[in-house]
């Protein structure tokens, strides 16, 4: 799409990746910059996610289509951050290049693992990791219901862009 | 059944004819295309000549129309007066992310027809 809007102000910097935390829960989580050697653990982390925290069709549910899925979006152009607790995927964010100049957000956690701030250091980490990567505008679309994600990506700097559809847009200028 | 299928120019409401011929054959459906106005960059004419051949194609004998107008409320209203059974939808365009954008069309319908929509997956 070439009519998406973005916010005139870029928001400040954000950290890259890598990076080690203690989560509210008190685990330790590691956050490192993943590619397509993770593709394997990836698969097995979307194997396990909750199909309640799906959204608009994605992820996939069958591991064939989970792996296809990913197989096209982890390319070289992508920009993904993968957050590990005990050396395996919990979380996994990735910024994918539309047709324009703007990146796709999404961001994906475990159950288990939400509601620990884990989010808010992956999505900090993974526009670190895109603005190194020269990445400037990103957008995403969220479901009207799922406060706790607006919520969020609020307080990292996005803002809605598009509010016509179903989902809600939003945009951020790195 | 009297099946009305709405498609503008995307890729999506292209497979849903396909899929929705086929549909026809087996269900000894009776079918009408409405070709839309939508936002999509696509001449209304062009994408109902391109409708018009795979129809013709299918060896399947359905009527095509052009809606002129706001999309979806012109399609609820012909559904509405011609008294078909049921709409059919493409299913939505996927994202570079591949999430479903349902699009403007089918929200509308979903939201405003009173007979039965199918969106094709």
């Amino acid at each position: 799409m070439t009519d998406r809007t973005y916010p005139d102000d870029t928001v400040g910097s954000f950290p890259p990746p890598p990076a080690v935390f203690t989560d509210g829960d008190g685990r330790e989580i590691r956050i490192r910059e993943s590619g397509r050697d993770d593709l394997d653990a990836l698969v097995a982390m979307y194997e396990d996610f909750d199909p309640a925290d799906r959204a608009q069709g994605i992820p996939p549910i069958d591991p064939d289509a989970i792996r296809e899925w990913l197989d096209t979006i982890v390319s070289p152009d992508a920009v993904t951050v993968v957050t590990e607790h005990d050396g395996r995927p919990v979380g996994h964010a990735i910024l994918v290049p539309d047709s324009g100049e703007g990146y796709e957000l999404a961001i994906f956690i475990l159950d288990e693992y939400q509601g620990a701030g884990i989010g808010t250091r992956l999505l900090e980490h993974l526009l670190g990791q895109g603005q190194a990567a020269g990445v400037d505008k990103v957008w995403l679309t969220v479901e009207r219901w799922n406060e706790a994600a607006i919520a969020l990506y609020r307080k990292i700097g996005f803002e809605t862009s598009g509010s016509e559809s179903f989902e809600l847009e939003m945009s951020i200028r790195i | 059944m009297k099946v009305l299928l709405g498609t503008g120019g995307r890729e999506d409401g292209f497979d849903a004819l396909v899929r929705t011929l086929e549909r026809t054959q087996e269900a000894g459906d009776d079918l009408t295309v409405a070709v839309l106005e939508t936002s999509s960059d696509a001449d209304v004419e062009s994408v109902a000549s391109d409708v018009r051949e795979r129809i013709a194609a299918s060896g399947i004998d359905a009527e095509v129309r052009v809606l002129d107008g706001h999309p979806g409320s012109q399609l609820v209203e012909f559904a509405e007066s011609e008294e078909f059974d049921r709409i059919v939808l493409g299913g939505g365009q996927r994202s570079p992310l591949g999430k479903i954008d349902l699009g403007e069309v089918a929200e509308f319908v979903l939201l405003n027809a009173d007979v039965s929509v199918t969106l094709i997956r």
